[in-house]
């Protein structure tokens, strides 16, 4: 019998969850799903349903918790709620650390899938080409996952194991993705790269996050490459070669060398060797435009 | 346990258009079901049910979203806005207004959810920009307008009409069209839209794999045990033939497939039941065992199977074609200057809106199909052939046709769920293809492995053209021979070349079944031809656009098939009209390439040809025009309009013919028996063909009212009841009411039909294969990122000789369209069975794609057609992707020779290039 559970609490949802994660049903179809958005779960629905194969029938609806929605600003950082949206994103005032959060917001399916698609979802989602990921992993956030049991924070990159597999729990929840407070300086670009000019789904992207001081010299730097590995990876050697640089210099840093945390695949969309080529490319022209306004400003 | 028990099913209080609607329905029923099935909503389109294409886009408490990616519990509680909805706001009023006036709604599957989309955009900004007006519509996907005339209509929403409809003299007039209020607001009825009352639905069981053997269990037993299910149908339980295919002596696929499959999504039998029933049925519940084979992939491996596809056919060699001219081998040997090469394309999909659709209702020893077509007599047939029964006993009724472009000439659903009805008498029988079951199991352009050759003298004339195409056709022969015949007819392009010899072969594989998609094989071939001549123009030290001119069929020349070209051969002055364009380009592409390094601007040219109706085989039209006892004018018309704008067109033409205001005709659109057979809305026919039918239609009924009043030929006739005819200084009125009725009721009619004149093609494919031709030329604009191997095309300039615009505005939408779909054949389409089956993995144009596209109209009069026109539906799709091929030959100084030009494929060609 299926059920379908939209508890407004998450008290309610967490124990659900609970009694679900403590009873596994024979079947991994039948555990409890839980859905927020929905952009995810119906085309998985209708691939399954286009070939006879069963289909998910067990879903917890958390769209009712008032408390997992909105983007908040707080004197440590930012909050992401677990409902927010993109379109949430893309409205909310924000430093201009997260611009390239924005723009991959704004590049993710048409305004009809910004409007419902959440970024949790697309954290747990945990495609390879998931465009939340590179912004967010630029950005050092962490997802806070609560149970009945308790909470806990992990680090973005510890949460996506790789491609479709995270490190929630079956009685866990995502309740909300935690941005620490980023630098005032810090300026970000996102650049995403598909066959088609929308919705496409991404052949590589890349998320740059920099810091400067006034002399335009990288104070930190922050980078991360998506479509090109199981999960969307940070490339810490290129953050290393950046810090100290002139933002000017910045896209000489780049070289197959600091690419070593990815390891892209052959698809219909892409080969393997052109993903890093592309990625390189896209590392190189972030730097570019980064730098520029800077350079006019100095 | 407590928790997890909720009653599945409590009702839910939904607002949709101010109306308070209490549902019944699981709360993770799709929305977009919800309001098409309980509320009767059927103006919000199910296009892909995974947000891929935005055909249901709804407004959800103020904000556009899918209708189908909601939850209907989700809606709870929030404001709903449809189409139904929009349609009664003076905002939705004026964009339907605008929408109408710009041409801008062609099949309609996609206009409502544009709609919402554009009022989610203005109800935040009254003033939008084209950018934002992309940005704000870029989640809806059109595959028949190519998106300009959309943009237009939403940045002058607001804007006082055109002109408008109405006053004699309609043809040249850019007329808005005569079916299109409906397939604006949401009422047109579209294969999925309609049915009677208390149906069943049927499913059909397809294969997974590309071969295997498969047995079936106690099907009637395994129905009998679960609920809902009324019976599975099967091969055994076809009355008639179970096989069906366009061609009469090749008809190989069958309805059920016997014993086994050859292609992934090939139907074996056909689950009916409640429609909840059906759809909950898996795989693993049903009585089959499936034995997979090794499938035979790729035209190679279909050449090397054995044992064959079809008995009938063991080299698996579906068919031949050949032209064959002069002498080409000595030709060669002489000529200054030879180019060759090898050229490939993929599968391409249609990627209509709507999916296939419709129902079947048996009554007595009749059986009615209503479904999205673009071919009823040839659906009436295969029906009536399958049931076997005589083809009196079926009627098909047309629905609304969401898209087609070649895809919907085969029958697709309609053979089963008449099996299906004809046991299950009284129940109408309903079915709807899920987007990816209609990927994965309807017809294809055919994959095309091209060998070509070609020559010229040292003036960069053409002496000799050698082309070996093979042809994929995938595991059923479907229009294969089609191609293979066309493809010998038309391969050297618009051009005079005296030694010639094409050769085609169609080739059966364990693939999706190829058939018609616009072009017919041509735009493969093309690629390949065009390519050749940019070597050849290179090489002589010629212009490409001049060396095009110098070789331009013209009239008074021969084709390779011997045929002498009478009349309207506009080529040379298409070519003409695209010089100063093509200068400026190009002096553009110069400077701007002095610029920069990383981007590279190219400018490319093609041109085409397109044989208008069938090859070399009888396909006539008749039309019917009648007047009733109160004066009403009726056009009664088997041509399907797919969205080209047929029936506005038609209605033009039979309206001058008549000398009536356009605006008084009634139409009656393919009922098989009500209409005559007007042929199937394919091979850019039905301007041409049932458009002089029309014309006869109405010189006839015209000629009968005037003997009535008698009146001289110049005579004005004023419609009405009763009639009045003014000739010179008499006036007559004529009562139709005083006449006496025909058998219909109707009193005066006037029959036309026509059929162009043709003559077969001999063993050398000598003959007079096409009554005439459509022209044209492309020039294409485009920046190539030589980093990243991206293409961006800024601007196409298309010129077509169409003999005559009957309605320029739909012209302009047919070859903005042919663009569209040229466009992305070239740059990102391939339809890889069981890897892209949906619209996310195969992408299809969106707004931010397109160029800006400029229209010449080149009329250079066809005497055979009505007032001068010939057809334009795929002519205009058969130069874009060689133009764009050499555009960026010219950019980057590679040769594209596989279509789709993906950014990796591009960026390999260039780093070989550079290596």
């Amino acid at each position: 019998m299926a059920t379908y559970l939209r508890p407004a609490t998450l008290s309610e949802a967490l124990a659900n969850l609970d009694v679900d994660a403590r009873n596994p049903p024979a079947n991994p179809l039948d555990r409890l799903g839980i859905l927020a958005g929905a952009t995810d779960f119906f085309p998985a629905a209708a691939a399954r349903q286009a070939w006879f194969q069963p289909t998910p029938a067990n879903i917890l609806d958390i769209s009712a918790i008032a408390e997992l929605r909105g983007v908040t600003t707080g004197p440590d950082g930012v909050r992401i709620g677990a409902l927010a949206t993109w379109t949430d994103v893309i409205n909310s005032a924000l430093p201009p650390a997260f611009d390239a959060l924005k723009q991959a917001s704004r590049q993710v399916g048409g305004v009809q899938i910004q409007n419902r698609g959440t970024l949790a979802g697309n954290l747990c989602n945990a495609s390879p080409a998931a465009d939340g990921v590179p912004p967010l992993l630029a950005l050092d956030a962490e997802v806070e996952l609560v149970s009945a049991a308790g909470s806990r924070r992990l680090p973005l990159a510890d949460f996506i194991l790789s491609n479709r597999r995270t490190a929630l729990r079956p009685d866990e929840l995502m309740v909300a993705i935690h941005v620490p407070k980023p630098a005032d300086s810090e300026r970000s670009l996102f650049l995403k790269l598909g066959a088609r000019a929308y919705l496409v789904i991404s052949i590589a992207s890349a998320a740059v996050n920099l810091a400067c001081d006034e002399a335009g010299r990288i104070t930190r730097a922050r980078i991360a490459a998506g479509a090109c590995s199981a999960a969307p990876q940070r490339l810490p050697e290129l953050e290393r070669r950046l810090a100290g640089l002139p933002i000017a210099d910045a896209a000489q840093a780049v070289d197959p060398g600091v690419l070593a945390p990815l390891s892209p695949i052959d698809d219909i969309r892409a080969s393997a060797g052109y993903r890093l080529a592309a990625v390189e490319t896209l590392l190189r022209q972030a730097f570019d435009a980064l730098g520029r306004p800077l350079e006019r400003a100095a | 346990m407590t928790m997890h028990h909720r009653p599945a099913q409590e009702a839910i209080l939904l607002t949709v258009n101010g109306q308070e609607q209490r549902i019944i329905a699981p709360p993770a029923t799709r929305l977009s079901e919800v309001l098409r099935d309980h509320l009767g909503l059927t103006g919000t389109k199910v296009g892909c049910d995974a947000g891929d294409c935005g055909a249901c886009t709804i407004s959800l408490d103020g904000r556009q979203v899918c209708a189908c990616l909601v939850p209907v519990a989700q809606a709870a509680g929030q404001a709903i806005q449809t189409i139904e909805g929009l349609s009664g706001t003076a905002t939705g009023r004026q964009l339907q207004a605008s929408f109408a006036n710009h041409g801008a709604a062609q099949c309609g599957i996609c206009t409502p959810g544009m709609l919402m989309a554009a009022a989610d955009l203005l109800a935040q900004n009254a003033s939008p920009s084209r950018a934002e007006v992309m940005d704000a519509l870029g989640g809806v996907l059109c595959r028949c307008t190519g998106y300009e005339k959309i943009v237009d209509a939403v940045v002058a929403w607001n804007l006082p009409a055109g002109e408008p409809a109405g006053g004699s003299g309609s043809i040249g007039r850019r007329i808005p069209k005569l079916d299109g209020a409906s397939r604006i607001d949401g009422t047109a009825l579209y294969g999925a839209d309609a049915a009677p009352a208390g149906p069943l639905w049927l499913r059909a069981i397809r294969s997974p794999h590309a071969k295997a053997r498969f047995t079936l269990g106690d099907l009637d037993a395994w129905a009998a045990a679960r609920p809902g299910i009324t019976r599975v149908f099967s091969a055994k339980d076809v009355p008639g033939h179970n096989s069906f295919g366009v061609y009469p002596d090749l008809k190989d696929q069958p309805v059920f497939a016997e014993g086994h499959v050859r292609y992934r999504g090939e139907a074996i039998a056909g689950i009916v039941g409640e429609k909840a029933a059906v759809e909950a049925i898996t795989l693993d519940d049903l009585p089959i065992t499936w034995h997979p084979e090794a499938p035979a992939t790729g035209i190679s491996a279909g050449l090397a199977a054995a044992p064959a596809l079809h008995a009938i056919r063991p080299d698996n060699v579906l068919t031949r074609g050949l032209v064959e001219r002069g002498d080409p081998e000595a030709a060669f040997a002489a000529a200054a200057f030879t180019a060759e090469g090898r050229y490939g394309t993929a599968f391409v999909e249609h990627a209509y809106i709507e999916p296939e659709a419709g129902y079947a209702l048996r009554k007595g020893d009749r059986v009615e199909v209503f479904a999205c077509t673009q071919a009823t007599t040839m659906d009436r047939d295969e029906v009536a052939r399958v049931l076997g029964l005589a083809k009196e006993q079926v009627t098909v009724l047309a629905s609304a046709c969401g898209g087609g472009f070649g895809g919907k000439l085969d029958v697709s659903l309609q053979p089963m769920i008449a099996v299906a009805a004809w046991h299950l008498a009284g129940a109408p029988i309903r079915c709807t293809y899920s987007r990816i079951e209609s990927m994965a199991s309807t017809t294809k352009r055919h994959p095309a492995e091209v060998f070509a050759r070609a020559s010229c003298d040292a003036a960069g004339r053409l002496v000799s053209f050698e082309m070996e195409a093979d042809f994929n056709t995938g595991a059923y022969a479907s229009w294969g021979p089609t191609v293979a015949s066309r493809v010998p007819v038309h391969a050297t392009g618009p051009y005079k070349v005296p030694h010639v010899r094409n050769r085609t072969r169609a080739i059966y594989t364990n693939e999706t079944p190829a058939g018609a998609f616009r072009g017919f094989g041509i735009p493969q071939a093309a690629i390949a031809q065009e390519s050749l001549y940019d070597t050849l123009a290179e090489k002589a030290g010629i212009d490409r656009l001049e060396f095009r001119l110098i070789n331009a069929l013209r009239r008074g020349d021969a084709t390779p098939s011997g045929q002498v070209l009478e009349a309207s051969a506009g080529l040379a002055e298409c070519l003409e009209r695209l010089k100063p364009g093509w200068q400026a380009l190009l002096a553009d592409a110069e400077s701007f390439n002095r610029r920069t390094t990383r981007a590279r601007r190219g400018v490319g040219i093609a041109c085409m040809w397109y044989g208008i109706g069938n090859t070399s085989m009888s396909n006539p039209s008749t039309m019917r025009l009648t007047l009733d006892a109160a004066g009403k004018i009726t056009f009664w018309n088997g041509a399907v309009d797919i969205g080209q704008g047929s029936t506005t067109v038609l209605g033009q033409i039979a309206a001058d013919a008549l000398g009536a205001p356009v605006g008084l005709l009634h139409s009656v659109i393919g009922d098989t028996d009500k209409t005559f057979d007007a042929g199937k809305t394919s091979a850019s026919r039905q301007t041409f063909v049932s458009g002089k039918a029309a014309e006869k239609a109405g010189a006839a009924l015209r000629a009968e009212i005037l003997r009535l009043t008698n009146a001289g030929p110049d005579a004005v006739i004023r419609f009405g009841n009763p009639l009045l005819v003014i000739d010179g200084g008499r006036e007559t009125t004529l009562d139709p009411a005083s006449l006496s009725p025909l058998p219909d009721g109707q009193v005066l009619e006037g029959i036309g039909s026509f059929d162009p004149p043709t003559t077969p093609l001999d063993a050398q494919g000598q003959g007079v294969p096409y009554a005439t031709y459509g022209f044209g030329a492309q020039v294409a604009s485009l920046d190539v990122d030589t980093a990243l191997g991206t293409v961006k095309v800024r601007k196409i300039i298309a010129a077509h000789d169409v003999g005559r615009a009957v309605n320029p505005m739909l012209v302009e939408g047919q070859i903005h369209g042919g663009i569209a779909q040229g466009l992305g054949l070239a740059l990102m389409e391939e339809f890889i069975p069981g890897r892209t089956e949906n619209l996310h993995d195969y992408l299809i144009p969106t707004f931010g794609d397109m160029p800006e596209i400029e229209v010449i109209l080149v009329e250079d009069a066809e005497p055979l057609g009505p007032s001068g026109a010939k057809g334009v539906g795929e002519p205009a799709l058969i130069p874009t992707a060689p133009a764009i091929f050499s555009a960026v030959r010219h950019a980057v100084g590679v040769i594209p020779r596989r279509a789709p030009l993906l950014p990796h494929r591009l960026w390999e060609l260039l780093r070989a290039g550079q290596s």
